[in-house]
């Protein structure tokens, strides 16, 4: 069975991200970009799907410069195949993202292709369902627990909802499938195996349209001024235990006999 | 072309989803403002009962067997013809998995933009302006729409659900599918098994993210917890981890809770959790990062190491 995961980079949240001059677009010039966390779960869950049922995996990532580390560190995990697709001068949007890797799996064989269910930066929305209309093929979002069917022509999926309700779906081959989590927190790959399979690996190439638009006009980006703020509490963390105990106290939260 | 303003109504179980109710209620008064009026999609096998819990709403109504349950390819294909011909100003719809399956093949399909986790939707110019949360909600951005129509996926608590909950009968226009598109067939609901504990019920959370670090550590909360005469609850990270069970996860895919006092634990706060635990009446929150949105809903708040403050905490509470 082939089975293909598409992967992106978007902006490491662990540092604070700011907007540049145009307001309408991040300062990306000093932006440190991470995997998206929801396409990590898309590749573990096709390496277990391949270890289990047979086949390969390949992985694509759009080239927007900087995607050859994330597809050797997917290789480092064992994906069987990586390519770079089209080149983009900025990370293009979800629509422009479906286009190109539509065109992609129009020369790359694929029976259950993973992404992840969204990303941080969907503002078009996401790429699953994207994709999925322009090749003409079936799609769930928001799945988990994917298994092959007993011919190979079928999976069932686990579509999740509120309270923890899910309904499980049987999607016919080939389709598209957005990744909530995987069975397993996806696997490490060694440092020192990512850099040798940087400097040894053959990573493939595609071309693409970069034309795809989403027809959305950005008009300005924010930081949102929220709409309250907590009353910080400073001090150690000897201090904030004690700042908070006397909350709960004067609020009648704490049991009878205790803190005093 | 019209000015209408479509609602994808979501139904399980026989009843219209709280998500759809939020959007229903923005839906009319949009509308009303671009001089159109709010036009609910309803596919179901039997479309009368849902019909009745919408009110006096207009509906567009597909009705299947093959609508029993939600499926995303059936939807799909008898929508894009429908979303196509009446070409609506705007489609909202839940930002749920239904609603991100339905919005994003119709946007493909039908070439509709599309505007995703979205916050606020107002009408200016005749045209929609969409606010939408992005970067875990560190980020607003304020779009529109290239040719003035599109779809939204809305999130959950966006607008009241109260103001879609209306009086009166529907008026119901029943459309005739076209052939099923039956390619992702559904096969049954799984319920979670009961837990423990109900978490909805409970008085006091105390409520571990990612902050937790490490399995062992939940011990250190559970110690805080029985102190507190709470119970523990998490986030998506710590369950999808199997550390606590799915039946203790808050938020969007777990539960929405409303408790006396919860304490948010090396919770960061992405708008998914936000969503199941903002209308607590206290909320203190405990987290490394000053920028974490969490601090943007709780009352009182400290920077700091949870497995610091927690052991501290339970000691002074003893």
């Amino acid at each position: 069975m082939e089975f293909i995961v598409l992967l992106k980079q978007v902006p490491d949240l662990a540092e604070e991200l700011e907007i540049d001059g145009s307001g309408r677009d991040l300062a990306r010039d000093w932006l440190s970009y991470v995997t998206s966390e929801w396409d990590e779960y898309a590749l573990e869950e096709a390496l277990q799907l391949r270890d289990l049922a047979g086949g390969t995996v390949t992985c694509l990532a759009l080239d927007t410069g900087s995607v050859d580390e994330l597809l050797a560190t997917s290789l480092a995990r064992g994906a069987d195949r990586v390519i770079k697709v089209g080149a983009f001068e900025r990370p293009p949007d979800s629509h422009a993202s479906a286009h190109a890797f539509a065109a992609a799996l129009r020369e790359v064989r694929h029976d259950l292709v993973l992404v992840g269910v969204q990303a941080i930066d969907d503002l078009d929305g996401q790429l699953g369902p994207l994709l999925a209309a322009e090749l003409g093929l079936p799609h769930v979002s928001v799945v988990t627990h994917i298994a092959i069917g007993a011919d190979g022509s079928t999976v069932t999926a686990n579509q999740e909802y509120a309270g923890g309700v899910v309904a499980e779906f049987e999607v016919d081959l080939p389709a598209v499938l957005g990744v909530q989590t995987s069975r397993e927190a996806p696997r490490y790959a060694p440092v020192s195996r990512v850099r040798q399979l940087m400097k040894t690996a053959t990573i493939e190439t595609l071309e693409a349209p970069a034309d795809g638009v989403g027809g959305l006009v950005v008009e300005s980006l924010a930081v949102p001024v929220a709409s309250g703020h907590a009353e910080m509490i400073d001090g150690d963390a000897g201090a904030v235990a004690s700042r908070i105990a006397e909350i709960l106290a004067e609020r009648g939260l704490v049991r009878t006999g205790a803190a005093s | 072309m019209s000015n209408d303003v479509f609602v994808l109504v979501e139904h399980r179980d026989g009843l219209v989803t709280e998500g759809t109710f939020e959007i229903l209620g923005r839906a009319r008064d949009l509308a009303s403002q671009a001089g159109g009026q709010a036009v609910a999609l309803l596919l179901s096998d039997a479309v009368g009962s849902l019909a009745d819990q919408l009110g006096g709403t207009s509906i567009l109504a597909v009705e299947d067997p093959v609508f029993a349950e939600f499926s995303p390819s059936a939807y799909h294909a008898a929508l894009v013809p429908i979303v196509t011909e009446r070409a609506p100003l705007l489609l909202l719809a839940p930002n749920s998995g239904v609603g991100m399956d339905v919005a994003g093949g119709l946007s493909g399909s039908v070439g509709l933009p599309l505007a995703a986790f979205a916050t606020s939707i107002t009408i200016d110019g005749g045209a929609p302006v969409v606010s939408c949360q992005l970067y875990a909600g560190k980020i607003e951005a304020r779009v529109r729409f290239r040719d003035g129509r599109g779809i939204c996926t809305v999130v959950a608590g966006a607008y009241p659900a109260s103001a879609g909950r209306v009086a009166g009968s529907p008026a119901v226009e029943h459309v005739t599918p076209p052939p099923p598109d039956q390619r992702v067939r559904f096969r049954r609901l799984v319920r979670p098994e009961a837990g423990d504990v109900d978490i909805t019920r409970e008085g006091v959370l105390v409520s571990v993210g990612r902050g937790i670090g490490e399995q062992e550590n939940i011990e250190l909360v559970e110690a805080l917890a029985a102190a507190l005469g709470g119970v523990v609850s998490s986030s998506r990270p710590v369950a999808d981890a199997g550390w606590l069970p799915r039946t203790r996860q808050v938020g969007k895919s777990g539960l929405r809770v409303k408790p006396k006092l919860y304490l948010a634990l090396g919770i960061s706060g992405a708008p998914e959790h936000l969503e199941g635990m903002r209308d607590a009446e206290l909320i203190v929150a405990v987290n490394t990062d000053p920028r974490a949105p969490i601090f943007g809903v709780a009352h009182y708040g400290a920077v700091a190491d949870i497995l610091d403050v927690v052991p501290a905490l339970t000691k002074r509470l003893g």
